[in-house]
């Protein structure tokens, strides 16, 4: 009998979340995949999600779910997993995904599997793939117990659409229990220029090197010229030289660029993870022992505020021109 | 106010972490071991909670005996109580368990507020706060880079993909912080001497009411089943600048069409 794959798909304004469309696309390869929605715009998203795949979908359209954090939609997806019992539970690893899948697996006592790149159907069993130390080691870890739980990390998996016929839809009430928890009073967006790092060709990326914030004005030149979007390192991050969403890496964005170009940063383990997928490497470092030079196509050791500047000349004078 | 924060000892991460080859478990004996750098900040921002309602800090740990010395790093930068929960039968414990343990060990402290990173730098799970505050039916506020109590509230800055949205809840909750939210203060001397003298409460599971059947490796609903090197990059060309640097990238931009 085929393995029911209950997925959890988030929305992006009227949208599907990206990450959404890619854990779709694994469970396809699993068995058949029953969807939870839990959104004011849930209905808006049948035709898609049947595009993806989706035999059934759960709707739950209650404003609840929208303006309070992870409890009330951990206690209707419980619902929905005692009721239907599940083989597998696949999340996007979003914010919100970690932590209505943390807060499920402690209800009903479900494993989780955090960080994973695959999920496998080995016999009757389900074996999650997760990379570890950085990407440095693939661990294979089977999964055991009643519906195991796995967050699935953003461009892992390709997303590709399916034809199938439009899901049944199964509207989801609000669980009358179900406690409400934080409440979102406030949504702020930083209004950013350019593509966006995890979709642009061109990622031009700083670290300590350029040891000023304001020589991250370079890097926006620069990326400018190439069409491509900026990103930064934990460390520049952390001490606040930039905003969050421009971290690559471990605990920021997983990006996978024509060209990655990274200005002044070492290579620790935490950054390569989120930058390795990309198609070409070029590395600007001072130090020649740096890690990044292992891993870059075109490696330059010397002074990203000295190549990038000359750079960016070059390309002018090339008739460069973003 | 009595905050709770949770540390974790993990292996030094400038090195590179190994697991067992038999037993598929964290290689713990190696190299030295250090306070998670993002616990420093869960610290941080409980001091500060701390010292604007008149409070006190506990720091709870889950680890192995050495796991004290990050109890006591916590508690040079102005920690005042610590908790350690330790035992043999813990290793190999999954997310789920770990959560199940902590939990049990913030019901005995029984503080206002628990405080954690997001993930752990080694591990980097990122589901046991959460889980916690589930277990306790607290409200969780997670990836905060901003926090602030007032009166029998917690208000955040919770992360976003494109900013941040403002999060609120009542005590007593859960809040996770971002590396950056603050600044970490370095142990003093004065704040090393003192911490060897502050107390240090080591429960076994069963006080804990945990059952030690139920936790380790053979209470996790998931078991590694293999370990390997993931393909690596090779490196490719590396040339040093002699002022020829950047028209080298341009050429191989213009080789790759960006340009």
């Amino acid at each position: 009998m085929a393995k029911k794959i209950l997925v959890y798909v988030e929305l992006a304004g009227s949208e599907l979340a990206p990450v959404s469309l890619e854990v779709l696309t694994k469970a396809r390869q699993l068995g058949t995949v029953e969807v939870v929605v839990l959104d004011p715009g849930a209905s808006d998203a049948v035709a898609m999600l049947g595009a993806y795949g989706a035999a059934t979908v759960y709707a739950g359209e209650d404003a609840t779910y929208r303006a309070f954090v992870a409890q009330p939609a951990a206690a209707a997806v419980a619902a929905l997993v005692e009721e239907h019992h599940p083989d597998l539970i696949l999340f996007g690893a979003t914010y919100d995904g970690r932590d209505i899948c943390a807060r499920l697996s402690a209800r009903l006592g479900l494993t989780v599997v955090a960080n994973a790149i695959d999920v496998e159907l080995r016999g009757q069993e389900f074996t999650a793939v997760s990379s570890i130390f950085g990407a440095t080691q693939t661990v294979l870890i089977e999964l055991g117990g009643p519906s195991p739980c796995v967050l699935l990390r953003p461009k892992s998996v390709t997303a590709e659409s399916a034809s199938g016929p439009p899901p049944r839809v199964v509207k989801v009430p609000l669980p009358p229990d179900a406690p409400r928890g934080a409440r979102r009073v406030e949504s702020v967006v930083v209004p950013a220029s350019g593509p966006k790092l995890e979709e642009a060709k061109v990622v031009v990326s700083g670290g300590r090197g350029l040891q000023d914030p304001s020589n991250f004005e370079l890097l926006e030149q620069l990326a400018g010229l190439l069409h491509g979007a900026v990103g930064a390192s934990r460390a520049v991050v952390d001490a606040g030289w930039v905003p969050y969403a421009r971290q690559v890496g471990q605990t920021g964005k997983t990006v996978t660029p024509d060209v990655y170009l990274a200005c002044g940063i070492s290579g620790a383990m935490q950054h390569t993870v989120g930058m390795k997928g990309a198609k070409h490497i070029i590395a600007i470092n001072k130090d020649r022992e740096a890690p990044i030079f292992k891993i870059c196509d075109l490696g330059v050791v010397g002074d990203a505020l000295k190549v990038v500047p000359a750079l960016i000349s070059e390309l002018e004078s090339r008739g460069v021109a973003g | 106010m009595k905050i709770a924060v949770l540390v974790k000892q993990i292996p030094d991460p400038s090195g590179v972490g190994k697991l067992d080859p038999h037993t598929h478990l964290l290689a713990r004996d190696q190299g030295e071991v250090v306070l998670d750098p993002g616990d420093s900040y869960g610290v941080e921002a409980a001091l500060q909670v701390a010292a604007a309602t008149q409070g006190e800090v506990v720091v709870i740990s889950m680890g192995p005996a050495k796991a004290v010395e990050v109890i006591r790093k916590a508690m040079a930068m102005g920690a005042s109580e610590g908790v350690l929960i330790t035992d043999e039968r813990l290793r190999g414990s999954d997310a789920l368990t770990t959560a199940r343990v902590l939990a049990a060990a913030t019901k005995k402290v029984q503080p206002d507020l628990l405080i954690a990173c997001t993930e752990s730098t080694d591990g980097y799970t990122g589901t046991v706060p959460s889980s916690i505050a589930e277990l306790l039916g607290w409200p969780s506020l997670t990836f905060a880079k901003q926090l602030e109590v007032s009166g029998d509230k917690v208000r955040i800055h919770r992360q976003t993909p494109n900013g941040h949205d403002v999060v609120e809840a009542e005590l007593p909750a859960v809040v996770t912080v971002t590396g950056g939210i603050n600044e970490p203060r370095y142990p003093t001397l004065k704040g090393i001497v003192a911490s060897r003298s502050r107390p240090l409460d080591q429960p076994t599971l069963e006080e804990l009411g945990i059952d030690p059947s139920a936790v380790g490796q053979a209470g996790a609903g998931q078991r590694i089943v293999s370990v390997e090197p993931a393909p690596q990059r090779a490196g490719g060309e590396v040339v040093e600048d002699q002022g020829q640097a950047a028209k080298r990238i341009a050429d191989y931009l213009a080789e790759l069409k960006v340009i």
